[in-house]
């Protein structure tokens, strides 16, 4: 049961929330600009490293809003998604 | 003197035991009374009256004895009879109560069958510092924490805190340990922040410092004691773990070690010590290090005879030695016990030289006993911690596996549990993590000084020896070297494992069973895992590695998991505000989600075919109602709110006039249906939209999701209004009587209130009202909308009003033989995730003009392919035939040998009373193209022919719609 911190309620226990999978898979500006094998990476494809992994939840339970944490997948730490990760772009 | 019941008792002058003398505890084992006193376990009261043997083995039926006296026991197994039978019960672990009736088992118990009536429940709290287990490294632990401040629970699975200290004659301050752990108890017991589970195993440590522990409240009592819960399940969250689980001792491995009268050690002398029991009075001890030798001491000053003491170590310390001899004792070193003999329980060891090289040599000697006490070393026991994420190492010097880190951010290792067996220094350890501890936590607090403990002195190194060789027969045959005695399994069956070619201790686990039993390898997994490293000629047990260390640490009944979420609390349950009324008409519910739904009412002698029958036949020909309150509504709101619905729905939102409804679909990214149903345009910037029963939760966080990580830009605002709403569906060609009189101010005329329109109005009793012309079965209807609190009062005044006219309720069985006929899908039973709008044929519903969420998807080469399944109609050819739903569909000329190519399934099969036959909905591989074939169903070994047709079987034309011409 892992203990997740919503920015908005504070540490909560794993069963108030749903998990939304990577976080930074943005929806294409124009999903018909692209062609299958894109379109296809976009539905399909996500990372799965072993290691840090920048991923969304949202407190169904709760304020039902959403948000990004980073966790660790071999260990399941969990830290805050910090926005440096965001210059690198 | 010794009793007569309990001829194994020792006198109160040799040793007190923690036993209470003034009373007896009569129980029954085999049929056979058996005597103890309070403060025995079932396994000591045994031994006291001089039985050690238990159930012969699982597989081999080889006689087998009481070998331990905790949690780690593989022999003595039993079942509990009184009360609701229990199975595989360690009699170690049982403690004695009046009335306890027991049967010793061979390796396999049984359920009852009947129902446990005793109750459980569960507890959710949160502390500071949690310590696991309540020796002297936990008892200091716990105390430093507690003196801070700091919110404390220490867990222990005994009765008694003190762990060893319990089973041995230490000193503390000058003072025996007991004293210590007296007061210590007292201490803990008085600070309010503190909160001491005795009887209570911690099963497991999970994520995050998140605990389960079951804790046995009245296991110990006799079975009707009255009404308390049995056993509590807590949840336990902590921010610091400090870990002292201690550690188990290991048997040793020789040829027909499985003798009744074969015991560890320790257990030798927690019985002589803890319960004041004799267990054999000429007593062999066994021992690879240090810690036997005060079992033979023990064992002496109680009266016992110990003929010899054989150390696998050429030189064990020679205070020890001396020690020994002084007291009556011969030290064999270098020496292994290479045999035994018994009829069953052992009379005599045969002990031989042991070389350096761990080879026989020498020539034999023979010695009686009536008991062999062996020590195979120690394992920590580091169950917990590796479940918490911690990896273990081998630790040569100890001989065992012991934890890498000790120290992590929040879970703490001290005591034996990491290797550290000297009082002193688990006081030390204990008293240091738990002020460390406790500091973290936000308490701080200095250690406090360790106390003076005399006679305490490092263990020289053991000489762990993994199976002692046979004095004939090579590692292959040694079919009587027993390394797992529950699954009656030896070194010659790991040999057999790593003969097939296994190397991985996982693998050699399963293919011999060894650790699969109760004790889960806390008595046979490191013994295994060494026969396995000399066998593969590793280095070291550690390049062998262990097993993964899995919940729950002991067994557990099922039924503290379910607490008391069983039966009617299974689930919550939801019900509308007309569920009284469709109770008292005799309606048998389905469950929908939480939600219970009516699904059909059976009137006297009807079974579920005729009602729905009869129900039908009055939604097409007269009037029917159906509550409809269930389904999910979501209000979105907000300047932007037509913009979003078009991009969630495939079909328009944005034109959508205010005062209209419109039936909308909606998809996910990969263009597969998500949900469907009706929304109204309630004011330019407000829609009520409408879910399915099932799916209301779901789609309210689908369009949370988008609004809050896609569109933030949006001004949407999205609420839950299910529960606000009371709905009934007034349904068929007498419907706008009915509702005509309900609402006498509404014009009710197909010509001023047209279908998909809403209008708000005043229910003739007063209630405020939005009615809606819209239908799920192809007939004139009106759904009613009132305020929750109304429901009732709606529900009743609809059936007054069509009371002439039979207005008959009908439930969600009819409900879908009605949108059936008419080829309207269910989304989740002729849906499944893998289907869209498109293969639905509701090209209608899917808009060209704008893009939606799931659009592009549609696009995509798979969902382009002609031999995709697409919604039909199956028309049974025998029109009496029910197909039934999940059945596949195949070419009439198909092989019916396997693998037979599926064309398609049934996802809905209903009789029609309108079609006066039976029919079906399915999807079939090019099944638009397939109209007029016939296909076959292979069911129960004979075939249905079945011809496809059009998914709309009833008034194609829609002429029923807008009712009959009035006039």
């Amino acid at each position: 049961m892992l203990l997740i911190r919503c920015p908005w309620c504070g540490d909560r226990d794993e069963v108030e929330f749903r998990y939304g999978g990577q976080a930074d898979v943005a929806y294409p500006t124009d999903p018909h600009e692209l062609d299958d094998a894109e379109w296809g990476n976009f539905l399909f494809v996500r990372a799965n490293p072993m290691g840090a992994l920048t991923e969304r939840w949202v407190h169904t339970a709760g304020c039902r809003r959403w948000f990004s944490v980073v966790r660790d997948t071999a260990t399941n730490e969990m830290t805050p998604d910090i926005p440096r990760r965001r210059e690198s772009r | 003197m010794m009793s007569s019941s309990n001829p194994n008792r020792l006198n109160a002058s040799v040793r007190s035991g923690r036993i209470d003398r003034t009373r007896v505890v009569n129980c029954t084992v085999d049929g056979t009374t058996v005597q103890g006193r309070p403060g025995d376990t079932l396994a000591s009261a045994l031994l006291a009256s001089g039985t050690i043997e238990v159930g012969s083995s699982v597989h081999r039926g080889r006689p087998r004895g009481i070998l331990t006296a905790d949690c780690t026991e593989p022999n003595a197994l039993v079942q509990r009879l009184d009360g609701c039978p229990e199975p595989m019960l360690a009699a170690t672990e049982i403690e004695l109560y009046e009335g306890l009736e027991a049967r010793t088992l061979s390796g396999v118990g049984w359920l009852s069958g009947e129902r446990d009536t005793a109750r459980y429940d569960k507890k959710f709290v949160h502390s500071d510092v949690v310590v696991v287990g309540a020796g002297p490294a936990g008892m200091a632990a716990s105390l430093a924490a507690a003196r801070s401040g700091a919110r404390v629970i220490l867990i222990d699975q005994h009765r008694e805190l003190g762990g060893m200290l319990l089973d041995g004659q230490s000193h503390i301050s000058g003072h025996p340990a007991t004293e210590w752990v007296g007061r210590a108890a007292r201490e803990l017991a008085e600070n309010q922040n503190v909160r001491v589970l005795t009887r209570s195993a911690v099963l497991g440590c999970y994520d995050h410092n998140y605990l389960l522990v079951a804790e046995r409240r009245t296991d110990h009592l006799p079975t009707s004691s009255g009404a308390a819960t049995r056993q509590r399940l807590w949840h336990v969250r902590t921010g610091q773990l400090v870990l002292a689980t201690g550690a188990h001792e290991r048997p040793l491995v020789f040829a027909d070690n499985d003798r009744p009268g074969v015991m560890l050690a320790s257990a030798v002398r927690s019985y002589l010590n803890r319960h004041a029991v004799l267990p054999g009075r000429n007593a062999v001890v066994f021992t690879t290090s240090d810690s036997a030798y005060t079992t033979a001491l023990d064992l002496l000053s109680s009266g016992a005879r110990v003929p010899a003491i054989v150390d696998t170590r050429p030189d064990p310390p020679a205070r020890l030695v001396e020690q020994a001899r002084a007291a009556g004792a011969q030290v064999y070193p270098g020496a292994a016990v290479v045999a035994t003999e018994g009829a069953p329980r052992i009379s005599a060891v045969r002990i031989r030289g042991l070389d350096t090289g761990g080879a026989l040599n020498g020539s034999p000697v023979d010695v009686s006993c009536d008991l062999l006490a062996v020590c195979g070393g120690w394992n920590p026991a580091v169950q917990l911690f590796a479940q918490s994420g911690g990896t273990v190492r081998w630790d040569p010097v100890v001989a065992g596996f012991v934890p890498l880190n000790t120290g992590g951010r929040s879970t703490r290792v001290v005591g034996a549990a990491r290797g550290t067996y000297d009082l002193a220094g688990c006081l030390a350890q204990g008293f240091a993590a738990g002020a460390e501890a406790a500091t973290v936590a936000g308490f701080r607090i200095a250690p406090p000084p360790v106390p003076q403990v005399d006679g305490d002195r490092p263990g020289a190194r053991p000489r762990p020896v993994w199976a002692v060789p046979d004095e004939s027969r090579p590692p292959e045959a040694c079919t009587d070297h027993f390394v797992d005695l529950q699954r009656d399994a030896t070194v010659a069956d790991i040999h057999a494992a790593t003969e097939t070619g296994m190397r991985s201790v996982q693998h050699v686990k399963r293919y011999t069973t060894i650790s699969t039993g109760v004790e889960q390898g806390k008595n046979s997994g490191v013994n295994a895992i060494g026969v396995l490293a000399e066998t593969l000629a590793a280095n070291s047990p550690g390049e062998v590695g262990t097993t993964t260390f899995r919940p729950p640490y002991t067994p557990v009944p099922i039924a503290l998991f379910a607490g008391r979420t069983h039966g009617s609390l299974y689930d919550p349950v939801r019900t509308t505000p007309m569920h009284s009324r469709h109770e008292q008409a005799g309606a048998v519910f389905e469950d929908v989600g939480q939600w219970k739904r009516p699904r059909y009412y059976p009137r006297s002698g009807e079974d579920m075919h005729s009602a729905v029958l009869r129900e039908c036949a009055a939604a097409r020909t007269g009037v029917a109602i159906q509550d409809v309150s269930t389904l999910g509504r979501i209000e979105v709101v907000g300047s932007d709110a037509p913009t979003f619905l078009d991009r969630v729905y495939t079909n328009g939102f944005a034109n959508l006039p205010v005062g209209r409804a419109r039936y909308g679909m909606m998809c996910g990214a990969d263009g597969m249906v998500l949900d469907d149903g009706v929304s109204m345009r309630l004011a330019e910037d407000r829609y009520l939209m409408s879910t399915t029963t099932g799916g209301a939760a779901k789609v309210l966080d689908w369009l949370e999701e988008w609004l809050q990580t896609e569109w933030p830009e949006l001004d949407v605002y999205c609420t839950s209004v299910t529960e606000q709403w009371a709905a009934v569906a007034v349904v068929g060609p007498d419907s706008r009587t009915v509702v005509g009189r309900l609402a006498p101010d509404l014009d009710v005329s197909a010509e001023s209130f047209g279908f998909m329109r809403f209008r708000e109005t005043v229910l003739g009793n007063g209630t405020p009202a939005r009615v809606a012309r819209v239908s799920f079965s192809g007939e004139l209807a009106f759904e009613i909308n009132v305020a929750g609190w109304y429901g009732r009062a709606l529900w009743d005044a609809a059936m007054a009003a069509g009371a002439d006219l039979d207005i008959t309720p009908y439930g969600t069985e009819t409900m879908h033989v009605l949108r059936a006929e008419k080829g309207f899908v269910i989304v989740g039973q002729d849906t499944d995730g893998t289907v869209t709008p498109l293969d639905l044929g509701m090209d209608w519903a899917v808009s060209r003009r704008k893009d939606f969420i799931g659009k592009r998807s549609l696009s995509r080469p798979e969902m382009l392919r002609e031999d995709r399944k697409q919604l039909v109609g199956l028309l049974p050819v025998d029109t009496d035939t029910l197909l039934p739903e999940g059945a596949h569909l195949v070419e009439p000329d198909a092989s019916r040998r396997p693998p037979v190519p599926m064309l398609g399934h049934v996802t809905s099969s209903y009789h029609s009373a309108a079609l006066g036959r039976t029919f079906a909905l399915g999807l079939v591989s090019r099944g638009q193209e397939r109209v007029g074939e016939v296909l076959r169903s292979p069911v129960d070994g004979s075939d249905i022919e079945v011809e496809i047709t059009t998914p709309v079987l009833y008034d194609p034309e829609g002429v029923r719609r807008d009712g009959p011409a009035q006039g």
